[in-house]
């Protein structure tokens, strides 16, 4: 048997990538963004009821504790803006359980910017720059869509008011699922479905779009706000690039009280699910409690964004050694 | 059978979907960003050879399907089925019906192995080798002497199949034909 051991992306793209990320690190000089390394491993982990955390034991000074791979640096560098640090960057590895295939990898690099005081359409302006300024050659122009104008135009639906049972036969028939599939899924998850299968490939084509005002359930760490029809949406924007979604961008929640809250809920849907509960990160709340500046922040899939700048057509092709040859 | 949940959906993996076994082509997930994973698989159906795509949530599971593929050498038809005998040395046999058997009636020659795709243990389909030897029952004369010109003339070979064979090419003469695309490859 030959044992595969060379890497999957090839040594020039390596080189391409590395002249990429200096552009990254070039872009925030700039602006005046300090570059920071928070660690991989935390007490807390992300309570996401769709991401799975890795953990491991380590022994400390107090004995064994399981510590949590972070899914994304949000907490740690969160702390850090609690602590005064003002606008901070970083080149996050991330570990998400699970996640392989074309555009995923367990072990990723996350892009991960927060900018206190600023808001969020500010921040949507910064990241179609950021991507321009690492591929000028995909320079295009920003579209804005509302998450429900989406619904409406491709699919003909309401996300918040069309009824749970027409959205389960929409995503029953457009994913090619067996009818009884989703006959016990929630609204969330038949429009996970359609928002990922039908709408999201239809995105980022010779334009840069930027979706807003998800539905408030999809908030995760972005605070709420009423649209303009009166309906509660998410502070929440994704960027997406050729089908691709790129960034995850909120309104930074800084509501200890209201945090702990969303955290409690993620577990008691995790338990409902049967999924492992993950211990909440008392030291984030801490420092929400001790009071983190407002402002906006994002997160990028780095890999992605070089993938795409490179024209490859695996996310594997852009990392030296993807998980399944690590 | 075991069940496979969709993180071990590898190409090849036999499945049991719709009542049907079918082999997984493709499996690729689909994860918007803050929500619900999905895998997008294609798969062909091994009783109809039809691919298709199908989307599952990701941990949904599909019973396994007992599927086997044999080589087994065919040995005659009694006109309702097709006969086929394993070459493992167990001269175990196997009748197959004209529906499994499809496409590849026309290129049946006896002691020839096919491989036998069995399904709970009955034929569901068979493949013909790449390439096959068979001679040529019937196609208009040989033009002497042309070797290298172009054009060609249909000829049927002894199984059956019909192929477009150079115009040297004369009755009696055994030709090597490639299976998959039914072209002529060469004098035997």
């Amino acid at each position: 048997m030959t044992i595969e051991w060379r890497p999957t992306a090839e040594i020039e793209t390596l080189k391409a990538r590395a002249m990429l990320t200096a552009r990254v690190r070039a872009f925030f000089a700039e602006r005046d963004v300090l570059e920071v390394e928070t660690p991989v491993l935390g007490q807390g982990g992300s309570t996401d009821v769709h991401l799975v955390s890795l953990s491991t034991r380590a022994r400390t000074d107090t004995g064994q504790h399981t510590l949590w791979l972070q899914t994304s640096p949000e907490f740690h560098m969160k702390r850090l803006l609690a602590a005064g640090s003002g606008s901070i960057f970083q080149l996050a590895r991330s570990f998400r359980d699970g996640e392989v295939g074309g555009r995923h990898n367990i072990e990723f690099t996350m892009l991960e910017w927060y900018r206190p005081g600023m808001s969020l359409e500010a921040l949507i302006d910064e990241t179609a720059a950021l991507v321009m300024a690492v591929a000028p050659h995909l320079a295009r122009p920003v579209t804005r869509y509302r998450y429900r104008a989406l619904f409406h135009e491709q699919l003909a639906v309401d996300p918040f008011t069309t009824s749970l049972d027409t959205l389960r036969r929409l995503a029953a028939e457009r994913g090619q699922m067996s009818s009884q599939s989703l006959t016990d899924e929630s609204r969330e998850t038949c429009l996970d479905l359609l928002m990922g299968l039908v709408i999201e490939p239809t995105l980022g084509r010779d334009e840069l779009s930027v979706v807003v005002d998800y539905p408030a359930s999809q908030a995760a760490l972005a605070r709420r706000h009423q649209d303009d029809d009166g309906q509660w949406v998410a502070s929440r924007f994704e960027l997406y690039l050729d089908g691709v979604e790129l960034a995850n961008g909120y309104d930074e929640l800084t509501d200890a009280d209201e945090q702990r809250l969303r955290f409690e809920q993620d577990n008691q849907a995790r338990r409902r699910l049967g999924f492992q509960e993950v211990d909440v990160d008392e030291r984030l709340l801490a420092a929400l409690e001790h009071g983190m500046p407002e402002g906006a922040g994002v997160a990028l899939g780095l890999d992605r964004l070089i993938q795409l700048a490179l024209g490859k057509a695996r996310l594997e092709d852009v990392l030296a050694f993807a998980t399944p040859r690590c | 059978m075991a069940n496979y949940s969709t993180n071990e959906f590898k190409g090849g993996l036999k499945v049991m979907l719709d009542g049907d076994p079918c082999s997984i082509v493709e499996n690729e997930l689909v994860k918007p960003g803050k929500g619900q994973a999905f895998n997008r698989v294609k798969l062909r159906n091994l009783m109809t050879g039809r691919v298709g795509e199908r989307t599952f949530k990701s941990g949904d599971s599909l019973e396994g399907a007992d599927v086997m593929d044999l080589e087994m050498e065919y040995l005659y038809t009694d006109g309702d089925m097709w006969h086929f005998m394993k070459t493992d040395g167990s001269f175990e046999q196997y009748a197959v019906e004209k529906k499994a058997l499809g496409d590849t009636e026309k290129w049946l020659k006896e002691q020839v192995p096919y491989t036998i795709t069995l399904w709970n243990d009955k034929a569901i389909s068979v493949t013909p080798p790449n390439f096959i030897e068979l001679e040529v029952v019937e196609t208009d004369p040989g033009l002497k002497g042309d070797t290298a010109q172009g054009g060609s003339k249909p000829a049927t070979l002894s199984s059956g199949a019909v192929v477009r064979v150079p115009l040297f090419i004369n009755q009696g003469e055994v030709l090597k034909v490639d299976t998959r695309s039914g072209e002529y490859v060469s004098r035997a």
